[in-house]
């Protein structure tokens, strides 16, 4: 028993990786049962991920060791910052196949759809237990794979040539990134993920490489990340259908690779030598550029999705900065902003999503008025938006909260200014779009549809009513703040 | 009876394949699967024993060298007759679909396939210089005859093109063996080392020619321009077999020869140049494999590319580099020998691998384009994959020694990897109007469609079986640690 | 070894060098196979001059392996002219050129 709960993560890695395999074997014909097998692999990973989350919160840690060559193994443990992502994950993994079965009810190939969905959960889950940087790295790559066919998935040339783009950074992203691991490797025998970091030892010696390793491993990581200048794939992906955007632009993908900066930086590297070797100011500085960047771009868009897409690139950075910044309230604002942004960015895609199958809606001006039709995705839609914005008490607000006391304590008020420029533009480019949705009048005739099939507008109204409550109860023991004040605790 | 063992490997594929040829097209296709099946069980015991006691040798008759020839099963000899083993197993189970039924063109498959794989057993449990010459001419005489099989007219030019060049290139290896005979007494791959590293000029020929002549049989680039007409063209099976083992063995015996007779010439300028070629022909085959309008040729001249990562072994020269390069051997053939027969079933479906023409095929080929996929990955070096674990490797070396050039290769090689698989793949997915392909031939059946994808899942698993694989492998020869 | 130019070494000399010129320089396969063989005569040839270099008199090793040598090439330049031969008829069917590199 004591072994086969010990090795939870493997368990919670295999749940989906089998979904995968079962779904590809039931191919097209089998709808039923691969919804069934879907559905069931979701519940059942939350019931694992629930399990382990209790063991965590305890203070115990899971472990489980591979060994490939002599003196590498891969590792899948489970430490409270693996939860804070493996739970998002889970719990979002749910949702979107809900919303995905509902999407999808009449596409071709779906088989193939949910197939490499699994397995892209797969890769999520094992980069978010992934106790070293060599499984790290084994998990951030199949997730660049797994992820491709959903990105093309539509087949049309628009969405191949987006494809490419994806494949052309991710790829060029990861050999940049392996290259850093093998150098890790060489030069300290050893990519373990260690609270703290395993390198101040060789900080005297060798800073020069140490430096040159980050940049590579930050360089590779900041692709997924989208930190400017490496974000062109993420905008172009939006041709994907909703719910890989969704998963995209809230777990999966970008997300790998902030949590990626996060691993490197506090259980690679340690907080103490990033900031003594200076690497932390030049990381606040990529993020807050990023940050603005990003913003300034969403202003410019017409099309929905690709608004939303530059507003990730700029909201995830929040996650860099916090943890570039370094202080331990900074560190929280970070860190909880990988929870928050998921719960508001994966509500905004459905709502996206939502429109555009229920009304055919892509482009911002045809968005005019349709609250009326659709109230409830559009409050949802509301909601999401005013947390982005970080109007209290919702989500965002904690998160800029923290990191501006964060960025107050370590002394550098200029992040501030980051973090207020960045709200005034979230407004500029949000509150245009409140307004037409409420107050315009339908350019559309109304050809009596209404509202959102339930399929899509259930997990529209959960992640919303989730990222509410992530900002509204913010100050319990289960939150995700609550949880992220616990990783810090351990951290520090 | 383990001694035996070497024996049984090599002459139970001989002797049935020659018996073949006796029968006709009598006995097909039970009697040479049965003589496959025995071989590969041969080998498995053969393995297990080198796995458990160590090195295995065998004078054949009882004569001893120089007049006898004798067996030696190390190591590296255990691995590449694994690796034989379950590619030609994969690839006598594919063979059922085209060539299953009896008639004169079946019988020459099975027959020059088993003969084939018993040659390739003698090479690779060849410990003479003499000797490797003979079962290399077995090999190329059995291989070429296979390309042949494809049909009249495609592919004459292509087989006369590899003969020519795998004859002069056998010539150039035997010269290299007549001066090292002069100079050391003894063909033995043991003895005649101290002779050839005096520096001289008889012993700088004798290892350039050994080296070019093999060389030009691993369509190293810049000869490399027999193999993507040969391997293009080929049927399928037999593809898989050339670019899976038979370029493999030659570079299989750069690496022998290395260690043993021309240990001499590690860390010299000789490496570094191997290196370089090596590197040309990744970046030169990969991008040619990127330019060709037909799959089988992407995936022709992938092999060109792929084998150039085993070259760089030769500059790095420490025993990660052994693992990695010798483990890339194995996971390429692997990998590769699951294209080719995914490209067949393909070829089959269609009837051509013009990649402009195959849309959408993800659907009715569903199990081959998955086995295409699956061996990719490790073509790619990406993980989890045999292939991944290879360049792991060498990379680990090229940084340990210092050598970032390498590493740089190595990175780049495998973007450009990616390149052209990707531009293969996204074939499967795009979609267009109107049928996915204009003449659809019959679905091809699971006896085609899974030797392919088990080769592929294989690819895939090995990115975690590296442990028991290299501990087989024992290490580089001579290496102190 | 002689100081003394070798008649047997200048030979086996001058067919390496004829018949790796031909097999460079020619693109005909009947030429090429051509300069092969005479290519392999060199390499025979070396092989017996090795034979008589060896202390104590001619060694039957060399010998052996010239006799092995000469029934592959045999074979294989056999083989070779069918499949000129073939090529050839081929080619009068149809003049396409084969060129895939």
């Amino acid at each position: 028993m004591s072994a086969l709960y010990e090795a939870m993560p493997l368990w919670v890695l295999m749940t989906s990786l089998v979904t995968a395999v079962l779904v590809f074997i039931a191919g097209e014909p089998w709808q039923r049962l691969r919804v069934v097998f879907n559905v069931t692999g979701a519940v059942l990973k939350l019931v694992l991920v629930g399990i382990m989350l209790r063991g965590v919160h305890h203070g115990h840690e899971f472990a489980v060791h591979l060994p490939l060559l002599p003196d590498l193994a891969i590792v899948l443990r489970a430490d409270a910052l693996t939860m804070l992502f493996a739970t998002l994950s889970a719990v979002l993994w749910l949702v979107t196949t809900i919303y995905a079965l509902a999407y999808l009810e009449h596409a071709p190939n779906r088989a193939r759809f949910f197939g490499f969905f699994s397995l892209c959960v797969t890769a999520t889950m094992g980069i978010a237990t992934a106790g070293n940087l060599f499984t790290f790295f084994i998990f951030y790559e199949m997730l660049t794979l797994a992820t491709w066919p959903l990105v093309v998935h539509r087949g049309v040339s628009r969405s191949m040539t987006a494809g490419r783009a994806y494949l052309q950074y991710t790829l060029a992203g990861g050999a940049v990134f392996l290259l850093g691991v093998v150098l890790i490797y060489a030069l300290s025998g050893s990519g373990d993920f260690v609270a703290g970091g395993h390198l101040r030892h060789l900080a005297d010696d060798h800073s020069g490489m140490l430096i040159l390793i980050f940049v590579l491993l930050v360089a590779g990581l900041g692709v997924k990340a989208a930190l400017v200048p490496l974000h062109g794939w993420l905008p172009t992906a939006m041709v994907a259908p909703a719910p890989v955007s969704a998963l995209l632009h809230a777990v999966a993908v970008v997300k790998a690779g902030a949590f990626g900066i996060v691993r490197v930086v506090y259980d690679v590297y340690g907080v103490d030598l990033v900031q003594s070797l200076g690497l932390g100011d030049m990381l606040a500085v990529a993020a807050s550029i990023t940050i603005i960047y990003g913003s300034v771009r969403a202003i410019q868009q017409t099309d929905l999705k690709r608004r939303l897409a530059f507003s990730t690139v700029s909201q995830v950075s929040y996650i860099t900065l916090g943890i570039a910044v370094g202080s331990p309230l900074a560190t929280i604002g970070g860190l909880v902003h990988l929870v928050h942004q998921g719960l508001m960015k994966i509500t905004l895609f459905f709502c996206a999503g939502g429109y555009a199958e229920t009304h055919g809606i892509h482009a911002i001006r045809e968005l005019d008025g349709i609250g009326r039709r659709m109230p409830w995705t559009t409050a949802m839609f509301t909601l999401g938006a005013f947390g982005m914005i970080g109007v209290p008490p919702l989500a965002g607000f904690i998160t800029k909260w923290h990191l501006g006391l964060g960025a107050v304590s370590a002394g550098q008020y200029w992040v501030i200014l980051v973090l207020l420029a960045s709200t005034v533009l979230n407004a500029v480019y949000f509150l245009p779009l409140l307004h037409r949705v409420w107050f315009r009048a339908s350019r559309q005739e109304d050809n009596g549809v209404g509202e959102a099939p339930p399929g899509l507008l259930g997990p529209i109204l959960f992640t919303g009513v989730a990222s509410v409550a992530a900002g509204l109860f913010a100050a319990f023991a289960w939150s995700p703040l609550g949880w992220v004040e616990l990783i810090v605790e351990r951290e520090y | 009876m383990t001694e035996h063992l070497p024996v049984l490997a090599v002459f139970l594929p001989l002797l049935g394949g020659v018996l073949q040829f006796l029968l006709g097209s009598r006995g097909l296709p039970v009697w040479p699967l049965a003589v496959a099946a025995l071989t590969v069980g041969c080998v498995l015991l053969l393995v297990g024993a080198v796995g458990s006691n160590g090195s295995i040798e065998h004078a054949i008759g009882g004569w001893d060298p120089p007049l006898g020839i004798r067996l030696r099963a190390d190591g590296l000899a255990a691995v590449m007759l694994l690796l034989t083993a379950v590619v030609g197993a994969a690839v006598s189970v594919y063979a059922l679909g085209p060539h299953g039924k009896a008639s004169p063109q079946a019988t020459h498959f099975w027959a020059l396939w088993l003969l084939l794989w018993g040659s390739l057993n003698a090479l690779f449990l060849s410990a003479d210089l003499f000797n490797i010459y003979v079962t290399l001419e077995l090999v190329t005489l059995s291989a070429i005859p296979l390309v042949l099989l494809a049909g009249p007219g495609k592919t004459v030019a292509a087989a006369l093109r590899y003969l020519q060049f795998a004859l002069f290139g056998s010539l150039l290896y035997l010269l290299g063996v007549a001066i090292t005979y002069g100079l050391a007494g003894s063909l033995d791959l043991a003895l005649v080392g101290p002779a050839l590293a005096d520096g001289g000029l008889a012993a700088g020929l004798a290892a350039g020619c050994l080296i070019g002549g093999v060389l030009v049989k691993a369509a190293i680039v810049p000869c490399h321009v027999w193999l993507p007409p040969a391997h293009g063209n080929a049927p399928a099976a037999v593809s898989a077999v050339l670019s899976a083992l038979v370029v493999k063995a030659a570079v299989y015996l750069l690496l022998r020869f290395w260690t043993e007779p021309l240990a001499g010439l590690s860390g010299t300028l000789v490496a570094q140049l191997l290196g370089a070629l090596g590197a040309a022909a990744i970046f030169y085959g990969s991008i040619q494999a990127f330019r060709q309008e037909r799959l089988k040729l992407v995936v022709a001249y992938s092999t060109v590319a792929q084998l150039g990562y085993m070259l760089l072994f030769f500059p790095l020269a420490v025993s990660q580099a052994w693992d990695g390069a010798v483990y890339h051997g194995l996971a390429h053939g692997v990998a590769k020998a699951s294209l080719f027969l995914a490209t067949g079933n393909v070829i089959a479906y269609v009837g051509h691998d013009r990649l402009r023409e195959l849309r959408g095929l993800d659907r009715p080929l569903a199990l081959s384009v998955f086995a295409f996929g699956l061996a990719s990955v490790s073509i790619m070096g990406l993980p989890p994959s045999g292939g991944f674990v290879a360049k792991w490797l060498l990379l680990s070396a090229a940084v340990e020694t210092g050598q970032w050039w390498w590493a740089v290769v190595l990175i780049i090689g495998g973007l450009l990897a990616a390149a052209y698989i990707i531009r293969v793949l996204r074939y499967a997915f795009l979609q267009a109007p109107g049928p996915a392909v204009d003449v659809q031939g019959p679905v091809p059946s699971a006896v085609m469609a899974w030797p392919a994808t088990l080769l592929g899942l294989l690819a895939i698993l090995m990115g975690f079986t590296a442990a028991p694989t290299l501990a087989l492998l024992g290490g580089l020869p001579g290496a102190t640690s | 070894m002689s100081s003394i130019p070798d008649p047997f070494g200048l030979a086996a000399a001058a067919l390496l060098a004829v018949g790796f010129y031909g097999f460079v320089t020619h693109r005909h396969p009947l030429r090429r196979l051509l300069a092969i063989n005479i290519f392999g005569n060199g390499v025979f040839m070396t092989l017996i001059l090795v034979a008589r270099w060896m202390p104590g008199g001619p060694d039957p090793i060399p010998h052996a392996m010239v006799l092995t040598g000469i029934v592959i090439a045999v074979s294989a330049t056999a083989f070779g002219l069918a499949l000129v031969r073939r090529s050839m008829t081929q080619e009068d069917g149809d003049r396409r050129e084969p060129d895939d590199d």
